[in-house]
């Protein structure tokens, strides 16, 4: 599997003969896809609740300045620093120098696309700094070197045998010499030893699902508990989010939350939701001594004043691929990028470029059950759309497609003649067919032909069945 | 009340029209049936839709300016095909953006829904084949195309639990990235045959003649015809991939 974009197709390719893969992938499309419609045949009013979600992003982004300045003045004003980042270099050397500014050799994390998306943990490991991925899938491709396969199911492509093997391969060495192969049992050797690294951690870094503007707080949802740990036992907690996931007030924290477990997998509220508002004040039992909020843009601004900008209201529930057939067919790691799926084909060409990874937006169907699940009401065939049709202006598309598209589109805007075109071409199909019903090859058409039967046409065009029919006299 | 004796024009879709003309022929039965005046624009190609979804809006403005001109005269534009329907009636407008394209979009429908919705029209011949359906994704979520079919065929449809999932076809989604393509397809015919159905119908001859080809392919038992073939009675045509024998 190439870890870019352009390598799509090739990747699909693979993932398709992956009998594993495609194992993990056929459950996680069942569970997800029941689970949600439950939730949401649940809550009556949860069309009405997307809309209002939706609102309160646009919102935002009318005013993004406003309430960035407004957040981080709160944040000040809890005892917490902000730092501002354009990139992601300049992001993962704050996250170094604050870092080393506790002599940190080890940190734990909890889970966190934006400092996927930054490479961080490379980055801290190549300055002698080891990162502990605390959130089990997290864990377990960490242990297998990999990345995400899905924005909120990281380990989603791995089936329970492969994490036994994966486990059995790398805790011997940490005092747990057995091979386990139950689930509970898995997750309780993986919660024994994060446990420990937990208390030894100089620092914990976090995500944020949210960030509050009125508060200066952040926000993550987690179902293990792992991300209370990652940010309460440090001497310092760094957060690593980026500008869009800001909101402003408690009160529409609360309508995001209750869209997005439900959206993401299918629970009325994920099993834990915390806030956190500065550093430990005089007279808390615990938190950490500092608390710095790393604010990325990485592009996303010069997004906010052109037709892609409904990507910015995205919250990360992962619907969309779940309910992707291309996703749930290829898995993520095909799309060679750290956001996957519909979502991930419209953010990755803003970030690696639209020249290499023009390969992602084709990558759809258009079947539009993206658009349909989205909470957020991202029309995300047309934002795919729309990156197509700036990649065939810019003439990076493969030249032999633009050639058949110029070729189709100048016949079929000259009728007479592509009447005259179907009226020669037709019979020889037919001929060439010799009453088989359909062609196992053909030229030209490989694209098609090699899985599949061409259905063989009949003689004549309807339109010239119909021309003949209405002759006087037949 | 239906409207009386309404006059229709035919957009037969570049693929019926080369590829699938009984598609056609039985469209213009049923329009017939259920009272309607039906005329076939002489100059009608393809409505743009390729080139819409490959990114070359040019192209397919000029095409939807020039279907557009040939559609204007009519009561109704009449349509087989989900995915061409939404073309017009969605997509144009703000392609053209001008009154024209605004107007024909308006009386712009898909055959089912137009037959059901408008016309009220029930068919008098049924199938007693073993039926399934195919919802393509066009029709159903861009239109709502679900239960107009269904009432149309009067027959009971044996459903599967996915029936709103996506068959792989995609347009040129199909040859850019076959096999993921090819995948999908073989998820949905595994779902239909399950259902024990010897008969796939649907409104989208792109996407019967896709999963037809794969399950050819695959030497599946499974038959497919477009729905208006089905609605019009008309079966002793070899069904699509099928042979003359």
């Amino acid at each position: 599997m190439q870890r870019r974009p352009s390598a799509f197709n090739a990747n699909a390719a693979e993932a398709l003969l992956d009998a594993d893969l495609q194992r993990a992938l056929g459950a996680a499309e069942a569970g997800f896809g029941l689970k949600r419609r439950k939730a949401i045949t649940g809550l009556p009013e949860f069309d009405a609740l997307c809309d209002q979600a939706a609102s309160i992003k646009d919102h935002v982004l009318d005013n993004l300045d406003i309430y960035l300045e407004r957040f981080e003045a709160q944040v000040f004003a809890s005892g917490g620093m902000v730092h501002w980042c354009e990139d992601a270099q300049a992001a993962r050397e704050i996250i170094l120098k604050l870092c080393q500014s506790v002599n940190a050799k080890m940190v734990t994390k909890g889970k966190s696309m934006v400092a996927e998306e930054i490479g961080l943990n490379p980055f801290l490991e190549a300055n002698n700094i080891k990162p502990v991925e605390t959130d089990l899938g997290e864990y377990i491709i960490q242990l297998a070197d990999e990345p995400p396969s899905h924005i909120i199911g990281p380990a989603l492509h791995k089936t329970k045998d492969q994490v036994s093997d994966l486990f059995h391969a790398h805790h011997p060495a940490l005092g747990y010499p057995e091979r386990l192969s139950e689930g509970e049992a898995l997750v309780g050797e993986a919660r024994a030893i994060l446990r420990r690294q937990y208390l030894q951690a100089d620092a914990g870094i976090t995500g944020a699902n949210f960030l509050i503007a009125e508060t200066g707080s952040t926000v993550i949802v987690t179902n293990e508990g792992n991300g209370d740990m990652t940010q309460i036992f440090p001497r310092m907690h760094i957060v690593i989010a980026s500008i869009e996931k800001i909101v402003p007030t408690l009160e529409d924290a609360a309508t995001l939350l209750r869209v997005l477990a439900r959206s993401a997998t299918g629970q009325e509220m994920s099993v834990y939701t915390t806030f956190s508002t500065g550093p430990k004040r005089r007279g808390d039992a615990d938190g950490p001594e500092q608390f710095h909020v790393v604010m990325l843009d990485n592009g996303r601004s010069e997004l906010l004043g052109g037709n892609q900008r409904d990507i910015l209201r995205c919250i990360r529930c992962g619907a969309c691929m779940n309910n992707c057939p291309v996703y749930m067919a290829a898995g993520g790691h095909a799309y060679g990028a750290t956001y996957m799926g519909p979502m991930g084909s419209v953010l990755t060409p803003h970030f690696s470029g639209l020249k290499a990874a023009q390969a992602l937006p084709f990558a759809s169907t258009f079947c539009g059950k993206c658009e349909a699940v989205c909470p957020m009401r991202i029309p995300l065939p047309r934002l795919m759309r729309d990156l197509r049709a700036e990649a065939h202006a810019a003439r990076i598309t493969p030249a032999r497609e633009r050639l058949w598209l110029a070729l189709w589109a100048w016949v079929a805007g000259r009728p007479q003649l592509y009447h005259r075109l179907s009226g020669w071409g037709l019979p020889v199909l037919k001929f060439l067919a010799r009453g088989r019903g359909r062609f196992a090859w053909l030229p030209l058409a490989g694209g098609w032909t090699r899985t599949r039967d061409f259905p063989a046409p009949p003689g004549k065009s309807f339109m010239a069945q119909w021309a003949a029919r209405k002759k006087p006299g037949s | 009340m239906p409207p009386a004796n309404p006059h229709v024009a035919l957009f037969v879709t570049c693929l019926i029209d080369l590829f699938r003309p009984s598609a056609a022929f039985a469209a213009v039965k049923l329009l017939q049936d259920a009272g309607c005046r039906v005329s076939v624009p002489e100059l009608q190609t393809c409505c743009g839709q390729p080139a819409y979804n490959s990114g070359d809006k040019a192209g397919a403005a000029a095409l939807a300016a020039q279907t557009i001109r040939h559609l204007m005269e009519y009561d109704y534009v009449v349509i087989p095909s989900g995915s061409c329907a939404a073309m017009i009636k969605h997509h144009y407008p703000p392609l053209l953006a001008d009154d024209a394209a605004r107007a024909v979009a308006e009386k712009t429908f898909e055959l089912t829904q137009f037959l059901h919705d408008v016309m009220r029209y029930r068919p008098a011949v049924k199938t007693d084949e073993k039926l399934t359906y195919l919802d393509s994704c066009s029709g159903l979520r861009e239109l709502g195309i679900q239960a107009q079919p269904r009432a149309l065929l009067q027959s009971p449809i044996l459903e599967n639990d996915d029936a709103e999932s996506c068959c792989g076809f995609g347009g040129t989604f199909c040859v850019k990235y076959t096999d993921v393509s090819t995948a999908i397809a073989d998820k949905k015919l595994n779902k239909f045959a399950a259902t024990g159905a010897a008969l796939v119908t649907g409104g989208d001859l792109g996407c019967l003649m896709h999963l037809a080809g794969r399950a050819a392919r695959r030497g599946m038992a499974l038959q497919f015809r477009h729905v208006a073939e089905v609605l019009a009675g008309d079966m002793d045509i070899p069904a699509i991939a099928g042979g003359d024998k």
